[in-house]
C-alpha cells in the first residue's frame, strides 16, 4: 500500500538515506534505534508530514487512511476524551466502543489533565483506530511509562493488532524487545542498516537497502 | 452571599461613605454627594431621558465593538499567520496604534460630515489595531504539536477553527474584549460630545456648559454600571464557560 525510496533525507546536520521501503496490507515494521538516529523522522516521511525528502513516496490506490500516533498525546485539553475521539470519527457508538477497547469507557467525559500519561497515550491509540486505518504509526508508545504501565499498553497493542490482522503497522521504539513481543520485523537503524546513518559530509555511501 | 460579592460591596459602600463625607465637608455644588447624584438619576430615569441617551449611547458601543472585534480578529489573525501580511501590514499598524482617537474623529466628521456613520466608524478605527494587535500575539502562540496533530488527522477546515484555533486563542479575543468595551464606551462619548446631538456624551456636552457636576456624575455612574452588567452578565459566564477544562478558576 506504501512505497517509499528515499534517497536523502538531512535532519538535525545528519543524514538519513539510501532506503527503500515496502508496506503491505499486515505487515509489522520496528524502526529500532537510539534515540536521534532518525527513527521518528523516517515516520514522519511514512506518514507523509514530512515531504521535504530526496526520493519518492508512493502510495497505493485507492489511497491507504493512515493513522499517527504521536510520542506525546496531543489531546485537545479543551475537549473531553469523547469529544477527542469524536473528532476523528463521527459516530458515538464508534468513539465508545473503541474507549471500551483501550479500557477507559468511564474516563469519556474527563478533560485531558485529568488523565495520567499511561491513559492519555491510550486515548490517543483509540483516537488513531479511530480512523480505521489502513496503516498505523505509533511514535515510541511506550516511552516515559513505568514498568507495569507499559507492560500494560504492549499488551493493549499487541490485543489490538490480533484483531485488526489486515491492518498495517511501522513502530519505532528504542527497545528491540518490544518490537519482538508485537511480532515485528525490525529495521535496526544502527546494526543492521549502518549505512542508513551517515555524517552530513559523506554522501556517497553505499546502499543499505532494505525490503520488507 | 459569597465572599467575593461581599467584599465587593464592602468596598462600594466604603468609598460611598468616604464620597458622602467628602460632599458634606466641602458643601459645594462642584462636588454633590452620592444623595444628589442619585436623585438626579431618578429624575432623569422618570423623564425618560436617562433610557433615551444611555440606548444610544449603548447602540454606538455595541456597532462598533462587534465591528472592531470582528475586523481586528481578522487583521490580527492573517498578520499572525502570514510572515508576509505582517511585513507589508505591520508599520500600517504601528500609525494607526499610535493615531491620537481625536484625530480620527476630527477627519472622518470633517470628511463626512456630522453623521451617525462617521461617529461609530471612528471609534472602529480606533479600536481595530488594539484588537489586531493582541489577536496577532495569539496566533503566533498557537501550539505547532497540535497543528501537526490536526493535519495528521486531516481536520476540517471548520473543525480547525472551532477546535483548535478558536480554545487557542480565546484567552487573547478576552483579553481584547475587556479593553475594547472599556476604551470603546469612552470613545464614544468623545464622538458624541463633539458631533451627535444625543448619547451620553452629548448630555455629558450639555451639563459641562452649566457646570452641572450632577448630571455629570448621574450620566457617567449609570454608564458604567450597564458596563459593570455586561461584564458579570455576558463575560463572566463566557469566560467560565470556556475555561471548564481547566478545572477550578482562579478568581482575578
Amino acid at each position: 500500500m506504501l512505497e517509499l525510496e528515499l534517497e536523502e533525507k538531512g535532519y538535525d546536520q545528519r543524514l538519513l538515506g539510501n532506503l527503500n521501503l515496502q508496506i503491505s496490507a499486515g505487515d509489522r515494521l520496528a524502526l529500532v534505534g537510539p534515540s536521534g538516529c532518525g527513527k521518528t523522522t523516517l515516520l514522519n516521511i511514512i506518514g507523509g508530514l514530512d515531504r521535504a525528502f530526496k526520493g519518492q513516496r508512493r502510495l497505493a490506490d485507492p489511497e491507504p487512511k493512515i493513522a499517527y500516533m504521536f510520542q506525546e498525546p496531543r489531546l485537545l485539553p479543551w475537549r473531553t476524551v469523547e469529544q477527542n475521539l469524536r473528532m476523528v470519527c463521527s459516530c458515538r457508538n464508534q468513539a465508545l466502543d473503541l474507549l471500551d477497547e483501550v479500557e477507559l469507557l468511564d474516563a469519556a467525559c474527563r478533560y485531558p489533565r485529568e488523565l495520567s500519561l499511561g491513559m492519555a497515550r491510550r486515548v490517543a491509540l483509540a483516537r488513531a483506530l479511530a480512523l480505521e486505518p489502513d496503516l498505523l504509526l505509533l511514535d515510541e508508545p511506550l516511552v516515559s511509562l513505568d514498568p507495569s504501565t507499559a507492560l500494560r499498553m504492549l499488551r493493549l497493542v499487541e490485543k489490538l493488532l490480533r484483531k485488526r490482522p489486515k491492518m498495517a503497522l511501522v513502530l519505532v521504539s528504542h527497545n528491540p524487545d518490544d518490537a519482538d513481543r508485537i511480532g515485528a520485523q525490525l529495521l535496526q537503524f544502527d546494526t543492521v542498516t549502518g549505512e542508513v546513518l551517515l555524517p552530513n559530509n559523506e554522501k556517497t555511501a553505499s546502499a543499505g537497502q532494505l525490503l520488507v | 452571599m459569597s465572599s467575593r460579592l461581599r467584599d465587593y460591596l464592602a468596598v462600594t459602600a466604603g468609598l460611598v461613605c468616604i464620597w458622602q463625607l467628602a460632599a458634606t465637608l466641602i458643601a459645594d455644588p462642584m462636588l454633590p454627594g452620592p444623595v444628589a447624584v442619585f436623585q438626579s438619576i431618578v429624575t432623569e430615569w422618570r423623564s425618560g431621558a436617562l433610557l433615551h441617551h444611555l440606548g444610544v449611547t449603548l447602540r454606538r458601543v455595541t456597532i462598533a465593538f462587534v465591528c472592531a472585534m470582528i475586523l481586528g480578529t481578522l487583521l490580527g489573525w492573517v498578520m499572525g499567520r502570514s510572515l508576509r501580511a505582517n511585513r507589508l501590514l505591520d508599520p500600517l499598524l504601528l500609525l494607526f496604534l499610535n493615531l491620537p482617537a481625536l484625530v480620527v474623529i476630527i477627519l472622518l466628521y470633517v470628511w463626512m460630515g456630522l453623521v451617525e456613520a462617521a461617529a461609530v466608524l471612528a471609534v472602529i478605527v480606533n479600536k481595530v489595531p488594539n484588537v489586531a494587535a493582541t489577536i496577532r500575539e495569539g496566533a503566533r502562540s498557537l501550539d505547532p504539536q497540535l497543528e501537526e496533530m490536526a493535519e495528521a488527522y486531516r481536520f476540517t477546515r471548520w473543525q480547525r477553527i472551532r477546535d483548535l484555533w478558536l480554545p487557542q486563542l480565546f484567552p487573547y479575543l478576552m483579553a481584547s474584549m475587556r479593553t475594547g468595551l472599556a476604551l470603546i464606551w469612552k470613545i464614544v462619548l468623545v464622538v458624541e460630545l463633539l458631533g451627535r446631538s444625543d448619547g451620553v456624551g452629548f448630555q455629558l456636552h450639555l451639563a459641562f456648559q452649566l457646570f452641572d457636576v450632577t448630571s455629570i456624575l448621574a450620566y457617567s455612574f449609570s454608564f458604567i454600571a450597564i458596563v459593570q452588567l455586561i461584564e458579570w452578565g455576558v463575560l463572566q459566564p463566557l469566560e467560565k464557560r470556556a475555561r471548564r477544562w481547566q478545572g477550578e478558576m482562579q478568581h482575578a
